[in-house]
């Protein structure tokens, strides 16, 4: 219920906001640029691996008015349990719970799309808002697609059992991005975002370890990071398209990572839509990770977020039209499922002093309606 | 804190559209609207559902070092 009226109050506030605009601009509004499709979605998702499981359900409504506007609201839920290699080794596992909410507005006008969006995420220790404003403008008689977006990002972290503890956190994110329709076949699109975050940039419960012992980590209160992605579309006949994606990132914390992603659609008889990846992606240790230090320096961390490591593994997704009325709506069932395997090169179980590595499993399940 | 260098980048990327944009000018469409018809099946889609993608984000985003670049909207959280 709580949910419900969350949701709601979230909607009603995005009803106000696009009432006044709405009333003003649909009047002006010519059909270019797209508005987002009214849709509806209700799902629940799971991950479970190296002692971790978080899953819950969540929920997204869209809804256009006056031809030009879109509002969104979503709400989701994860349930944490946590005994992962570090809360087992220097800590208790423990559960809790992260709701968080978006509410969105889009504008479409002439050849440009206008979205506006705001999220919470509350935890007991840790609250997260954002606020996003992207543009996207069809050019070249709607050949190219140009994106420009801005995040910003405000966190208080806190600490269990220690309510004097509370820091901040700032983030900005910049984007810009090129989609471009090669052939009529083929489209691919460049993206290129800058993250910066100033403030505490760690974990109050983490530890580093020195000559063996353990110490809390000490991370940089700074970090500017850089990712490009390239990435193709193409349909091979037989209702079948392939995707080909890649992401170089860099940070100033002098990580290095690489992201590859391979996949396939294709249209199943008349209801369904069957897909099929494998993602891999690498990365290089932070200048300032060690698993286990010999000298005491300024920053000092053993985060494996930030070590030297890779993951990967295959992942398949289906989806089946139930209900098709042409014209007024459709109501998909749809499941996803990736297993991953995190294999780290520098990061030791220090139960039994071998490199740690775990299997994850990734699940979706959710039936969505668009109308 | 490089929050002066901030201004810079957004003044870099927005530079960056824009000489896409101009580089463009001289050129005409060379896929026609009628001909489109393949790119607007879903399976062109880079994102098809946006609540299943911003699950799946979130769970690369908490256990890797890399960010961003994705197209797909996070909040953010101490999930790590």
């Amino acid at each position: 219920m709580a949910v419900i009226r969350r949701l709601g109050s979230l909607l009603r506030l995005g009803q106000r906001v696009a009432g006044l605009l709405g009333g003003v601009l649909a009047a002006t509004t010519t059909k270019g640029a797209e508005l987002p499709e009214d849709r509806a979605d209700a799902m629940y998702h799971l991950y479970d691996g190296g002692g971790v499981t978080a899953s819950g359900p969540a929920v997204l409504i869209r809804k256009s008015l006056f031809n030009s506007v879109s509002l969104s609201g979503s709400y989701y839920l994860d349930m944490v349990s946590n005994a992962s290699i570090d809360v087992v080794t220097t800590a208790s596992p423990f559960r809790e719970k992260r709701t968080e909410g978006a509410l969105g507005l889009d504008y479409v006008y002439h050849d440009s799309l206008i979205s506006l969006s705001g999220t919470t995420s509350d935890e007991p220790d840790y609250t997260a808002k954002s606020a996003s404003l992207n543009v996207s403008e069809d050019v070249f008689g709607g050949l190219t697609t140009v994106n420009l977006g801005y995040t910003r990002g405000w966190d208080t972290v806190g600490k269990h059992g220690s309510p004097s503890f509370s820091a901040d956190a700032n983030h900005w994110q910049f984007r810009v991005g090129v989609t471009q329709i090669l052939t009529p076949r083929w489209l691919a699109s460049l993206n290129l975002e800058t993250l910066s975050d100033q403030g505490y940039l760690g974990s109050p419960y983490r530890a580093a370890r020195v000559f063996g012992a353990f110490i809390p980590e000490r991370d940089p209160s700074t970090r500017t990071g850089h990712a490009a992605l390239l990435r193709a579309i193409g349909d091979i006949g037989w209702r079948s398209a392939v995707r080909v994606e890649y992401r170089y990132f860099w940070d100033t914390w002098n990580i290095r990572a690489h992201t590859a992603e391979l996949g396939i659609s294709r249209h199943v008889g008349d209801r369904w839509l069957l897909d099929g990846y494998f993602r891999y992606y690498s990365q290089r240790h932070a200048l300032f990770y060690s698993d286990n230090f010999t000298s005491e320096l300024t920053y000092m961390s053993r985060n494996r977020q930030l070590s030297t490591f890779t993951d990967m593994g295959p992942g398949l997704k289906a989806s089946y039209t139930a209900v098709r009325v042409p014209g007024r709506y459709e109501v998909k069932v749809n499941g996803a499922y990736q297993w991953l395997r995190f294999r780290y090169s520098d990061f030791t179980d220090v139960r039994t002093g071998k490199l740690y590595s775990f299997n994850a499993n990734v699940l979706e399940f959710f039936v969505s309606a668009t109308y | 804190m490089n929050r002066h260098r901030i201004p810079r980048r957004a003044l870099s990327t927005g530079l960056l559209a824009v000489v896409v944009l101009l580089a463009g000018c001289g050129i005409q469409p060379w896929v026609k609207p009628y001909e489109r018809e393949r790119l607007a099946d879903p399976i062109m889609k880079v994102s098809r559902d946006a609540l299943a993608d911003k699950h799946r984000e979130h769970v690369f985003d908490v256990r890797e070092g890399a960010r961003g670049a994705t197209g797909v909207q996070g909040g953010g959280c101490g999930c790590n």
